[in-house]
């Protein structure tokens, strides 16, 4: 049996699969300070009665990093930078402790100014007076050439407990992003390993000695062991939950979206032929851009239990929560009191729904009913203009050749799939605002707890071969490799795929299912002068987001 | 966090699967670096800087321009549809207020092509700026367009297309024809007869350094363009004047172009020309997209940049500085040189053999412009290249007068249809564009 967890803003869903049937869910209450006791509750009450070595596999997606940044409670860590030409590196601050020092590379990833050993040193020195453990290490093009990140990491290991280097993140370009997601990664790492290692522990002591995974949110999942090595790859893993619930439902051809309507957001997502969106770099987890693989999803203030309001005469509804619905016992009225009032179900007190409603419909001179339907139909309103915009930005990403524009399609999705709570409700009135098909995920109320469960593992790679400077790097994972003149497009694939499968077995992928999939990828004839002096290839290879096969 | 100061758009589409052929400078891997250093920089990530996706151009946006011989398709690849599309897509953006300035960069390129085509010419097939300009013309009534093209080759495409223009000035800066392709663009080119003084080049001696450079941006390029108010001001910024390019002998660094780009504060940028790929293309874009955002951009420079080395001779500071006062004094007495020029026997012809480079087309040019105090002038180009018999191509300007629109319809109408191969008519006052067979 499989379980899954998912940690939400207000609750916590757990549930027990067998094969792919349900056979338990559980929802508790968020405890916010103190996730550790909240996952062992959860865990505790979806295993009760049942013989843990039935367990198989456990896969939970958690809060805790994104709390960490979202209550400004990162730990102080040391980020030593070394920038180079271009835009000065200052400006990409990140924390209190935060360096810059002489040493640069250019973009094909030759040493164009020596790295200031001594500046690091010191830096060094200074990190181990006030008593910091941990350090990030950032070069501009690190991903083109490993050599300065890891001088600089080699330099500051003897007055730090642990270096992490930017390179081993992510193969992409973006300097200010690998900044950081290196001190996302570093700054979480602390309490990320103290938290699972404890967790794990006390699961053994249950009785569940299978090993956790991690969801990311690229919709995959990875053992603790790799997550101790990249613990921001758990950041904002919740959107991918649901997105990873709803595959299933979805055509296996053609665009889908995928609403996961909660009490405050709803959060939105595009499936292609069954597979998630990627973002095209990474997430953002406010104030950071990083590199960390994410699935596409946009969140907007709309939920079962937006407040609704009057302002200025007019209606609003949310982006707040001030409570649950007055239905179910709250203070101000929402979306879920409008189909209370409307007998659209719900099991709350409509008596009291009607009574939230009152002022609001005094306020707009219409009646109950009236103002039932335009305070949801509103909400729909807003979901659906969110989805256009998601679309259309997808829509609007450009592309670098003349094959892709011209040959370019847009999408256009016609399909729906929608969970969470309120979720029949919001898909009967969408039903009739959109142009195509709206279905309700079954098990709509856990979903996002079946799509962690069943997720499989995922993980990326990107090679870059120069048949000139006769290497080939891998630079996420520290490989580097001399390569022949005569190195080809298709000796980089097989390369690539080599590496990738290396890893998602690292990362805890059942050898068995591991399906890879090629990103990008591109050979670019080098030219000086007249001459063709090599070839310039770069690949990226993913382990492509998706279900856990049926027998698993 | 970085914020713009100046709301930018930026077009890149480097064409990664297009090349005039696999060895040429306009290759596949042209922009390759470019889109390295501007990806690793984070530039696009920065609160302000805007990436649109390119639009193509329509069929109607390349004739209300060109005479394409004998038909656009077979003077345009798809590239071609796209780079001019996204300078149009860079000038709806700026015009539309999405942003305050813009820069293309994209690639082929488009500043040797002239209104007639018949092939290729110096890497350039279609002119992507004017295109672009004439669009925001005939959508949003822009009127006074003034163009500074920095490539280190003459505009003389462009130069070619506003010749007999009153309202769009042209300034070309490039490295001295006597000593560079296309050959052209001397002090004496200074428009047609209806349009006298709103063609200005300033041919800059070579080995000239941004010292030279960025004088003759503040001392000649920068007074006219005061006096001329334009509504809107394109660079035609090409990136050959770096002291690396293989193609060219100028000394301009990465810095130079920002330092220019600040000084010029264009609406819109287009890329031009630029081949020193590896070790300039990266360096300089990203000086002038960081230029354009109004961003600080101190600390770039080339790996191998050396001050000393790139410095110019005096001779050069003073060639260019007596250059200044001959293009200055011009620009002072056009009225006077129009009427000079006017005065001339037969001022409304010119006879011209055009060459395209690339194709190896020899194209022979006889042009005759109504002279005209109301407006551009209808104008009548007769042109002979790959086939015996030449073509007809009659313009009629934005706003023509009365006395111009009988005119080119008179051209168009009365013309014999067994003497020419084909009849082109270019009518701005109705956007309406007719080839082919006659009525």
């Amino acid at each position: 049996m499989i379980i899954g967890l998912d940690v939400g803003g207000t609750h916590t869903d757990v549930i027990l699969l067998h094969g792919r049937q349900l056979v338990r869910e559980v929802k508790i209450a968020t405890d916010a300070d103190n996730l550790f006791q909240t996952l062992l509750a959860g865990l505790g009450a979806v295993i009760e009665g049942i013989d843990p070595k039935s367990i198989r596999r456990a896969v939970l997606s958690t809060t805790l990093a994104t709390n960490l940044v979202a209550q400004q409670k990162l730990p102080d860590v040391g980020m030593v930078v070394a920038g180079g030409p271009g835009i000065d590196p200052r400006h990409f601050r990140t924390n209190p402790f935060y360096y810059t020092v002489d040493g640069a590379q250019d973009h094909r990833g030759r040493e164009i100014q020596a790295l200031d050993e001594y500046q690091v040193q010191s830096i060094g020195k200074d990190l181990k007076r006030h008593g910091i453990r941990y350090a990030g290490v950032v070069s501009k093009f690190s991903v083109r050439n490993t050599a300065q990140e890891e001088k600089m990491a080699a330099l500051l290991q003897p007055y730090v407990e642990r270096v992490f280097m930017g390179h081993l993140f992510s193969g992409n370009l973006n300097f200010p992003r690998r900044i950081a997601t290196t001190y996302l990664n570093c700054a979480v790492y602390p309490v990320h390993k103290m938290f699972f290692e404890a967790m794990q522990k006390a699961l053994t002591q249950k009785g569940l000695t299978v090993p956790i995974r991690i969801l990311r949110p690229d919709g995959g999942n990875m053992n603790i062991e790799s997550s101790v090595n990249h613990p921001a790859q758990t950041i904002l893993s919740g959107p991918s939950a649901s997105v990873m619930g709803a595959i299933s439902s979805a055509p296996a051809q053609g665009s889908c979206l995928v609403l996961d309507i909660g009490g405050t957001t709803t959060d939105m997502a595009v499936l292609i032929d069954k597979d998630p969106l990627l973002e095209p770099l990474g997430i953002e987890v406010s104030p950071y851009k990083t590199l960390i693989r994410a699935l596409l999803t946009q969140s907007i203030g709309i939920g079962g239990d937006s407040s609704v309001r009057i302002r200025d005469g007019k209606l609003t509804i949310g982006p707040d929560r001030t409570g649950r619905a007055m239905a179910y016992g709250g203070s101000a009225p929402t979306p879920t009191d409008a189909f209370h009032v409307l007998g659209r179900g719900g099991s709350g007190d409509v008596s009291r729904s009607r009574t939230g409603l009152e002022p609001v419909a005094q306020a707009l001179g219409l009646n109950l009913e009236q103002t039932a339907e335009l305070i949801f139909t509103s909400a729909c309103r807003t979901i659906l203009e969110g989805a256009g915009k998601m679309i259309e930005a997808i829509n609007s990403k450009p592309v670098y050749t003349v094959h892709e524009l011209w040959e370019g399609s847009r999408i256009d999705p016609k399909h729906m799939l929608v969970l969470g709570g309120p979720a029949p409700q919001f898909a009967a009135q969408l039903q009739t605002m959109f142009d195509g098909k709206v279905e309700v995920v079954p098990n709509y109320q856990v979903a996002n707890a079946i799509g962690c469960a069943l997720a499989r593992t995922t993980c990326e790679v990107t090679l870059f071969a120069d048949t000139a400077l006769g290497r080939a790097t891998a630079p996420s994972e520290g490989f580097r490799q001399a390569i022949p003149p005569g190195f080809t497009l298709n000796n980089a694939r097989d390369l690539t795929d080599e590496l990738l499968r290396k890893k998602a077995i690292l990362r805890g992928a059942d050898p068995e299912d591991i399906e890879t999939e090629i990103l990008e990828e591109s050979q670019f004839n080098m030219i000086r002068g007249f001459q063709t002096i090599g070839k310039n290839i770069r690949v990226r290879m993913q382990l492509k987001p998706g279900l856990i096969s049926e027998d698993d | 966090m970085l914020q713009a100061k100046k709301k930018t758009g930026l077009v890149f589409f480097p064409a990664f699967d297009w090349a005039i052929s696999p060895t040429h400078p306009e290759r596949e891997e042209r922009l390759l670096y470019t889109q390295d250093q501007v990806f690793e920089e984070g530039l696009l990530d920065i609160d302000g800087i805007v990436e649109f996706k390119p639009d193509l151009v329509t069929i109607n946006d390349v004739q209300r321009v060109h005479f394409c011989v004998p038909d656009p398709w077979a003077v345009m690849t798809e590239s071609h549809f796209i780079s001019a599309g996204g300078a149009k897509t860079i000038g709806m953006a700026v015009m539309d207020g999405k942003v305050e300035r813009g820069f293309a960069l994209v690639r082929p390129p488009g500043h040797h092509a002239c209104r007639v085509v018949h092939g290729t010419r110096g890497f350039c097939n279609v002119n992507i700026e004017a295109i672009m300009i004439e669009y925001l013309r005939r959508a949003y009534g822009v009127e006074r367009v003034a163009i500074v093209d920095t490539d280190c080759h003459h505009g003389d495409g462009t130069q070619d297309i506003y010749w007999h223009d009153p309202h769009t000035l042209f300034i070309s800066m490039h490295q001295d024809g006597r000593t560079l392709y296309p050959g052209t663009g001397f002090v004496q080119e200074m428009g047609g007869p209806n349009a006298i003084g709103t063609t200005i080049n300033i041919p800059l001696p070579p080995h000239t350094s941004d010292e030279g450079y960025l004088y003759a941006t503040k001392e000649i390029v920068l007074p006219i363009l005061a006096d001329f108010k334009p509504q809107l001001i394109i660079n035609s910024a090409g990136q050959d004047n770096h002291y690396s390019d293989p193609i060219t002998n100028m000394n301009i660094s990465a810095q130079g172009y920002a330092a220019l780009t600040t000084l010029l504060q264009a609406d819109i940028a287009v890329l031009e020309g630029g081949y020193a790929i590896e070790g300039a293309l990266p360096y300089i874009n990203t000086g002038i997209i960081l230029a354009m955002a109004g961003l600080d951009y101190n600390r770039l420079r080339e790996p191998d940049f050396d001050a000393e080395r790139y410095r110019q001779s005096r001779d050069i500071t003073e060639h260019i500085e007596l250059l200044g006062e001959k293009v200055l004094k011009i620009w002072r007495q056009r009225e006077l040189l129009a009427e000079t020029a006017r005065a001339k026997s037969y001022p409304d012809q010119r006879n011209r053999h055009i060459y395209y480079d690339q194709d190896g087309i020899h194209e022979q040019q006889n042009e005759m412009i109504r002279i005209c105090d109301d407006c551009g002038g209808a104008l009548r180009i007769e042109s002979t290249a790959v086939r015996p018999k030449p073509i007809l191509a009659v313009h009629i300007p934005v706003n023509a007068c009365p006395a111009c629109l009988d005119q080119g319809h008179q051209w168009y109408e009365t013309a014999d249809r067994n003497k020419f191969a084909d009849i082109f008519l270019q009518d701005r006052t109705t956007d309406r564009y007719l080839s082919g067979a006659k009525k």
